[in-house]
């Protein structure tokens, strides 16, 4: 609570800062709402690289972080869109509703809303990263290099997103390993270094020597650094953190398409659009892989990574079953964007029940 | 699974491990507090101390200098809560919430530019004994020298506070600041040097979560650490022994509830990180049944501002 309490207060104060230094110029203004923030070296830190890249073409951009997704985030929407901003862009899933109920008060302001999927009024567009396509190339690494057979998983919270990322990655590795494990461990956040290395620390304790995570700090890179096992790194390349540990880690790229959606803005050619890029659009990024791997390795996923960008390999193709033997996906079919969306069982072959 | 004598002793040296900064920001504030100090800005002299050992350590590349910086940045931060509570009798209460928050907020704004660093390797003592003895062997030894400075700290404290004048006067001034000034003790200057040892302690919690646990620079990376450390001395009820049970209990839920998620053992999360608090809250009522020991244990003028005057 106190905490709570802290954070509110210091974002406020942050908020008020960053508002009386928004710049003043005529042509094209963003704006980037950020949950966390742009220190964190993960999900907003890749947002803001995303933001640096829109200033490098030439436009002024303006951002706010630690916005709480609450009320306050309506009223941080309402002053960036009334101090003249045409492009406000909200980068975390709890600004959906907010979003849509600000974009309806100024029609002439462009909304770009993260990983959500309203878009009530015509000037509201989403968009999202197939984040699961480069864990279906983790999960191929980590069950060719496990010797143990044990991977340890460090989730955040139970929502779609991370399902989808423990399925991809376990799909992958057992189609190259039939005997792995995939150890799940569920740290109940975004980010926190110490709970982070001490989750990877018990899973390292029993066995695994493979870690992924869906976290965001660099500490579980570096406790497998320590301990001497695999991991990879997350949002960010996060090699020079752990260079014996990190194989690969999958970056997040939102430059791109903030640069492209900004110009979009400028030339008047905006509309609004659904967005759900991978690694084909260069949204999904996979960094320089590790040298440890062996050299038929690194060509394979070379290969695979070609194809899921041509979308000549799909992460989830069937048969797939669910945890009770159902049927999920049938042979020859791939799972839908519906299903991926709401997806919230896991697959065969992942050990215990999704918590509550 | 197989539960081997070895593997056991690596989840106890994993909870030493999370434990030492509860200790070490806990037995400063056990003093601070002894002397009739209520300073609520453990987390904000904590998160102080992290950026300073950590920015410290980039720069001069010296890790002597950057923990004994990072106790010195926690003096310096907590002089400013003694001059406001001791100097101006502002309100205890109030001032360590804003040290708290200004704490965080001037971290954040250090660190801007030591966002994506790696940290250097610390050393550890006695690694090539870990595995002569089994079980015993990974708990004590292959740490760092403030691991085992936390570990001998508690007993340290305890006999400071039980054994010798210092300690003797510190306690007066925290039960009885009307008496002990009496006695020619000067309450202000004792209250001073207990709050920048406080300081002094959270700060070198800090540079271990930075420099040592998790060796790199976030924003918040302390993640209420200190608001934890603030509890331990109210379940320890001012007792420096049991800050150490206490940090162990604290510091070994989070690790205890992940081994159990490994094995496959299902408990609500939400319960699990409620626990420490509800241990304390048990404590406290159990203790507060005997009012006669409470007296004892809490220094009486905690929290209460002293003119000299008066």
């Amino acid at each position: 609570m106190h905490k709570f309490l802290i954070r509110s207060f210091v974002s406020s104060l942050v908020l008020l800062f960053s508002l009386t230094v928004a710049a003043v110029a005529k042509d094209v203004k963003a704006a980037f709402v950020y949950i966390g923030p742009t220190g964190d070296h993960g999900w907003t830190y890749q947002h803001d690289v995303g933001r640096k890249a829109v200033e490098a073409a030439g436009f002024k951009t303006t951002y706010v972080e630690g916005v709480p997704e609450s009320a306050d985030a309506e009223r941080v929407l309402r002053q960036l869109a009334n101090s003249g901003h045409d492009v406000i862009f909200t980068t975390s899933f709890g600004y959906m509703n907010p979003t849509n109920k600000v974009a309806k008060e100024f029609p002439n302001v462009k909304f770009e809303h993260a990983t959500g999927y309203k878009r009530e009024h015509p000037n509201v567009s989403t968009y999202a990263a197939r984040f699961y396509e480069g864990r279906t190339i983790l999960g191929t690494i980590a069950g060719t290099m496990t010797k143990s057979n044990v991977i340890g998983y460090v989730a955040s919270f139970p929502i779609p997103e991370v399902i989808r990322g423990i399925n991809s990655f376990t799909l992958a590795a057992q189609k190259v390993n039939p005997n792995i494990k995939t150890k799940i461990v569920w740290a109940f956040t975004w980010y926190d270094p110490g709970k982070e290395a001490e989750a990877a620390k018990a899973l390292i304790d029993q066995g695994a020597d493979v870690i992924a995570q869906h976290t965001d700090s660099t500490a579980i890179v570096q406790m497998a650094e320590k301990a001497g096992v695999y991991a990879f790194g997350q949002a960010s390349n996060m090699d020079k953190f752990a260079p014996k540990a990190v194989l690969t880690s999958v970056e997040n790229n939102w430059g791109p398409y903030y640069v492209d959606r900004v110009k979009a803005v400028a030339n008047g050619t905006w509309s609004q659009k659904d967005t759900w890029h991978g690694i084909g659009d260069g949204m999904v990024v996979i960094s320089d892989l590790d040298s440890q791997m062996p050299a038929d390795l690194r060509s394979k996923v070379k290969k695979l990574q070609a194809d899921l960008a041509s979308g000549k390999v799909h992460s989830f193709t069937g048969p797939i079953y669910d945890q009770k033997g159902n049927l999920m996906v049938a042979e020859g079919k791939t799972a839908d964007d519906g299903m991926l969306a709401g997806m919230m069982t896991y697959v065969k072959g992942v050990e215990g029940d999704i918590p509550k | 699974m197989i539960i081997d004598i070895n593997f056991i002793g690596l989840i106890i040296a994993s909870i030493m491990a999370s434990a030492v900064p509860l200790i070490l920001a806990s037995c400063g504030e056990l003093i601070t507090e002894r002397s009739g100090v209520l300073n609520l800005g453990v987390e904000g002299m904590m998160i102080i101390g992290a950026i300073s050992g950590f920015a410290l350590m980039t720069v001069t590349g010296s890790l002597i200098i950057a923990v004994f910086g990072a106790m010195l940045a926690g003096v310096l931060i907590s002089t400013i809560f003694a001059f406001l509570t001791q100097t101006l009798i502002t309100n205890h209460v109030a001032t360590g919430l804003a040290l708290t928050i200004f704490g965080i907020g001037i971290s954040a704004m250090i660190g801007k530019n030591f966002v994506g660093i790696p940290g250097k390797e610390f050393p550890v003592l006695f690694e090539g004994l870990k595995d002569t003895i089994p079980l015993l062997g990974s708990i004590l030894f292959g740490h760092s020298i403030v691991f085992y400075f936390a570990f001998a700290l508690p007993f340290i404290t305890s006999y400071f506070l039980k054994k010798t004048k210092i300690g003797l006067i510190v306690r007066a001034v925290g039960d009885s600041p009307e008496s002990a000034s009496n006695q020619g003790i000067n309450v202000k200057f004792v209250r001073y040097a207990c709050i920048l040892y406080g300081g002094a302690m959270s700060g070198l919690a800090g540079a271990y979560l930075s420099m040592i646990y998790t060796p790199q620079w976030i924003e918040n990376m302390t993640g209420g650490r200190g608001w934890i450390a603030l509890a331990l001395v109210v379940f320890s009820t001012w007792n420096p022994i049991k800050i150490l049970i206490g940090a162990m209990i604290f510091g070994g839920l989070t690790i205890i509830q992940f081994h159990m998620q490994a094995i496959g053992v299902r408990i609500p999360v939400q319960f699990l990180t409620a626990l420490p608090y509800i241990v304390t809250i048990i404590v406290l009522v159990v203790i507060s049944r005997d009012s006669r020991k409470i007296r004892l244990s809490t220094p009486s003028s905690l929290g209460k501002s002293f003119h000299k005057d008066n």
